[in-house]
């Protein structure tokens, strides 16, 4: 398929005839065996028995009896596991049968190291972080079945383009509304309801991928038009910049007001990647990047949490950032906690991640790396990359526009994710404050992640749907 | 829209491979780097949780791990305490470790990469980690012999083997019992560590290597005999004159000797003469003669402003830069901004007893693994040729008249049936400050087994003539009757 096999005018409907907008008809499940779910079912499976045996493991290394309560949130998530792979067998049968049990085993390594960790420092029952992320894991494949059971068709999103905006600014800002938000660690990302916390920005990133799919798919040929050409590159046209700019300021909006580099960097990076998906002008990517390091660079002049974030990524090891407070203590010490783990790591129980300031949410990637050392570190990365390389290849055979760029754009979205956790971790690029998908203690995260795993489920069934679907018709 | 997926791809592999990569950095390449930081707290923990290797001297351990009995399971004892506190440094749980503890931990903890296997081993098979033992080059006698002979006064000695490298004893006074930083009650732990910081006496310095390091003194004569007679152009008899005081050119600056008279009778004095009787005047006119170029390329030979791990890290001494004749003048014995660690100078000296040949100095012997095979063991290595045997040996024979010479500075360094070569130095420090108090040397000189430098800070009333010379005669004699 080439770009002009699937171009079309500038209109509000998306490609394909517009009568398929409404719940299509579900296609029935195949005669005889579905090979894609059969493949997925063994895979849950064994994801489900690799994290049985991870937890054994962290009970081994830590000496400590099974509580009951492990046992049954544990059972209820192998159940709820297999559920949604029941509900793919009757909603998405052609859906891509290595996300689900990848995303099984990474959110179960988690768990896993976020229990090691409760152990190490003694907390039980509803205080365990293990328990409650179980329980939120349990949540979060909940609201997976129902994303795949209502929602037959993904290009129903399409017409709620402007709403999945607004919704995203909405959740935005809810944050700053006195009485609502709560400072964290120094970002004004949550939101208190009684007990209970919740970033709202988590979702907004589900939301802000919707309306950027929408609205490019939209107005992807004014904003493809080229203007003049400039160090061998074709700039577009200045009046279509108004858009870009109108995102370059939310994303600097969000690092002012909200103090929180890593949400900034990702939400523009999103909009940047999905733009040039879409256009396929690189010229964007240009404007857009030198936007964000001049805002970036400027923040750092005057804004002091900014500026305090260079300086520890710059100057780790020097005693002044070292001792400083909201210095580089963490940072080094996880580095530390890499460096001890070594190649293939202390194993469950013997390290000390522990040590290191929020070792189960913003740095279970340095505590899985300490225990499981160089050789597990690549594991995690290459199960991330499958999971990455799936949702692309929606992109890459993808019927319509729309599906395509959402699918690109939510990869890439996990990816960036990664990439900006893991990569503050390790020194990379300034720490700041994400949590890696699937591992991190959160609910929040957790529950927005799996959701975007739905929307891939649901947008790679319709690779393989759409032909038969056609020919049905 | 295919092309653009295709570059995007493209650009979520490269960030992965740019994490693989810097994870590959942190856990493979630099993770023993990383490990040795003393602010890695995991280290020490696991030295508390893990059968911590120990650190022997001749068989002996004198840093061993035992079980606690508390919620650590082992703790870090120290059997002879601040004997060795110079060599072994310390071992805590909240403030870093130094010294063998410190520059080995990777051997002791069990965590090197030679350990490899065993580490995969013992993971497979549920052992419980152990790490290896370290035996040092440290002679028990020698550094009983230098400490007593340190007294209580502040200072330190070094003793190292001329033809290996070997140190035989390093001490350094004031000094700490390692025992009251390893217990596992941190408060005490801390308040013990805080006194140690904040002591005038600074005890947690090694002054043997790595102190504020001193001017060297006439000790430096040595460095300017060695580099005169290199350049060919001096014998030991070659004449100076022999004023009683000497102006420094473009300087008000005017300097005498120690005897504040002339260096010996005549108009002229001999090289030999003026190491024997230590005198200013003539190694000031030699400096000058010879240019600050070719001294400093003598003393960079002999290892000033070089970097050395023993493996404990040495400062540098330092062969400042020069910008005046009247510089140089006063740096050819030894004063200026020329700064020397007493290892520095027992590496002069030994580089002279051997030949011209400077061996590295080495305080690790072998690494013991758990089943007491040998893991690693000694190796003699060459380090620098500072000078030729000629020169060399030429030196020797002057600075053994030092010794052996009734008018020679050092001459209370004498062993009877012994030759023994030496030099004393009185360093001064600024107006008001006591002298530092000097001595190296080696013997016999025919056959060196030992080369010694010793240095003090408070001698008061003592000099390097009645002070430091016999205590440097004290170590080698423990040597010698070993």
């Amino acid at each position: 398929m080439t770009d002009s096999a699937r171009s079309h005018p500038a209109s509000t409907t998306p490609p394909r005839s517009a009568t398929e907008h409404a719940p299509v008809a579900v296609p029935k499940p195949r005669r005889g065996r579905n090979k894609l779910r059969d493949l997925e079912l063994v895979l849950v499976l064994v994801a489900c028995a690799i994290n049985a045996a991870a937890i054994l493991l962290v009970q081994l290394g830590a000496g400590a009896a099974l509580g009951g309560m492990q046992l049954v949130l544990g059972l209820v998530l192998a159940a709820l596991m297999v559920g949604v792979h029941i509900t793919l067998r009757f909603v998405a049968p052609g859906a891509d049968p290595f996300m689900l049990p990848v995303t099984a085993l990474l959110g179960g390594l988690g768990i896993a190291q976020i229990y090691r960790i409760d152990l190490a420092v003694g907390l039980t029952g509803w205080d365990s972080t293990a328990n409650r992320q179980m329980t939120w894991t349990g949540i979060s494949l909940a609201a997976c079945i129902l994303v795949l059971v209502f929602l037959r068709n993904h290009r129903v999103l399409f017409r709620y383009t402007y709403l999945a905006g607004a919704g995203a600014v909405v959740l935005l800002l809810l944050p700053l509304v006195p009485g609502l938000g709560k400072a964290e660690n120094g970002a004004q990302v949550w939101i208190g309801l009684g007990p209970l916390s919740f970033q709202p920005g988590e979702l907004a990133k589900i939301l802000l991928a919707v309306f950027f799919a929408g609205y490019l798919v939209r107005n992807r040929d004014s904003l493809a038009t080229v203007g003049r050409s400039f160090l061998g590159l074709r700039f577009p046209r200045l009046r279509a910049l108004g858009p870009i700019l109108v995102f370059w300021l939310l994303a600097m909006g969000v690092l002012v007001f909200q103090r929180d580099l890593g949400t900034s960097l990702l939400y523009f990076a999103l909009f940047l990647v999905m733009i040039y998906l879409a256009t396929g002008r690189p010229g964007w990517v240009f404007i857009g990047l030198a936007l964000f390091v001049a805002g970036a660079l400027l923040a750092g002049r005057f804004l002091p949490y900014v500026q305090a974030r260079f300086d520890n990524w710059l100057n780790a090891f020097s005693d002044s950032a070292y001792n400083a407070t909201g210095g580089s203590y963490q940072l080094v010490q996880g580095i530390f906690g890499l460096a001890n783990g070594g190649l293939i790591g202390t194993g469950w129980g013997q390290g000390y991640p522990d040590v290191t300031p929020l070792s189960q949410s913003d740095y279970i990637v340095a505590s899985l790396g300490e225990e499981l050392g160089l050789a597990g570190l690549f594991v995690i990365f290459g199960l991330y990359l499958v999971l990455v390389a799936r949702g692309l290849r929606v992109g890459f055979a993808g019927q319509d526009d729309f599906g395509a760029l959402l699918a690109g754009g939510l990869s890439f979205a996990l990816a960036l994710q990664v990439f900006i956790v893991v990569g503050g971790i390790m020194r990379i690029i300034p720490l700041t404050g994400l949590t890696a998908p699937f591992l991190a203690a959160g609910g929040s995260s957790l529950l927005s992640n799996w959701l975007i795993v739905a929307l891939l489920l649901r947008l790679s069934d319709s690779i393989r749907n759409r032909p038969r679907l056609v020919i049905e018709s | 829209m295919i092309r653009p997926f295709r570059r995007v791809t493209l650009v979520v592999f490269g960030m992965f491979v740019a994490l693989m990569v810097a994870s590959t950095l942190i856990q493979g390449v630099f993770a023993d780097e990383l490990r040795q930081d003393p602010r890695n707290v995991r280290t020490t923990l696991q030295g508390y949780d893990v059968r911590r290797g120990s650190i022997l001297v001749a068989g002996e351990p004198i840093a061993e791990s035992v079980p606690s009995g508390d919620m650590y399971q082992y703790k870090r004892v120290y059997p002879q305490g601040p004997l060795y506190s110079s060599v072994t440094g310390y071992f805590t749980l909240n403030a870093g470790r130094t010294g063998i503890e410190s520059a080995m931990n990777d051997e002791l903890s069990g965590t090197s990469g030679s350990q490899f296997f065993d580490t995969l081993n013992r993971i497979i098979t549920g052992q419980s980690p152990q790490g290896d033992s370290v035996q040092l080059t440290i002679d028990p006698k020698v550094q009983q012999a230098a400490w007593d002979a340190l007294g209580d006064y502040r200072g330190a000695i070094v003793a190292i083997e001329p033809s290996t490298g070997r140190v035989l004893a390093m001490v350094s006074k004031p000094t700490f019992d390692p025992n009251s930083l390893t217990g596992t009650d941190g408060s005490a732990v801390d308040a013990a560590y805080q006194a140690l910081v904040d002591d005038p006496g600074k005890p947690l310095d090694n002054r043997a290597i790595a102190g504020d390091e001193y001017h060297p003194g006439s000790t430096f004569k040595v460095v300017m005999s060695a580099s005169a007679l290199s350049t060919g152009s001096y014998t030991t008899e070659s004449a100076f004159p022999n004023p009683a005081s000497l102006q420094l050119p473009q300087s008000s600056a005017v300097i005498t000797n120690a005897s504040g008279t002339q260096c010996g009778p005549g108009d002229q004095v001999s090289l030999l003469n003026a190491l024997v009787l230590s005198c200013n005047i003539p190694f000031a006119e030699l400096g000058m003669s010879l240019g600050r170029q070719q001294i400093g390329t003598t003393a960079q030979a002999f290892g000033f402003n070089k970097d050395l791990s023993i493996p404990l890290k040495v400062t540098p001494s330092i062969w400042p830069t020069l910008q005046s004749d009247a510089q140089t003048a006063l740096a050819s014995f030894g004063q200026e901004d020329v700064r020397a660690t007493p290892l520095q100078i027992a590496m002069v000296s030994a580089a002279v007893a051997n030949h011209g040949v400077l061996m590295k100095p080495q305080l690790v012997d072998s690494v013991i693994a758990p089943d007491l095979s040998v893991r690693s063991g000694f190796s003699a290595e060459q380090w620098a040729t500072p000078v030729s045997p000629q020169v060399a040996d030429t030196v020797r024979d002057m600075m053994v008249q030092v010794v052996s010479r009734p008018d020679g500075t050092s001459h209370l360094a004498a062993i009877p049936g012994v030759d023994v070569a030496g030099k004393t130095g009185t360093a001064e420090n600024g107006p008001g400050d006591p002298y530092t108090l000097w001595f190296t040397g080696f013997a016999p000189a025919n056959d060196p087994q030992v080369a010694v430098a010793v240095v003090v800070e408070d001698g008061g009333s003592g000099t390097s003539y009645d002070l430091t010379a016999p205590m440097g005669k004290q170590v080698i004699e423990a040597v010698l009757n070993r």
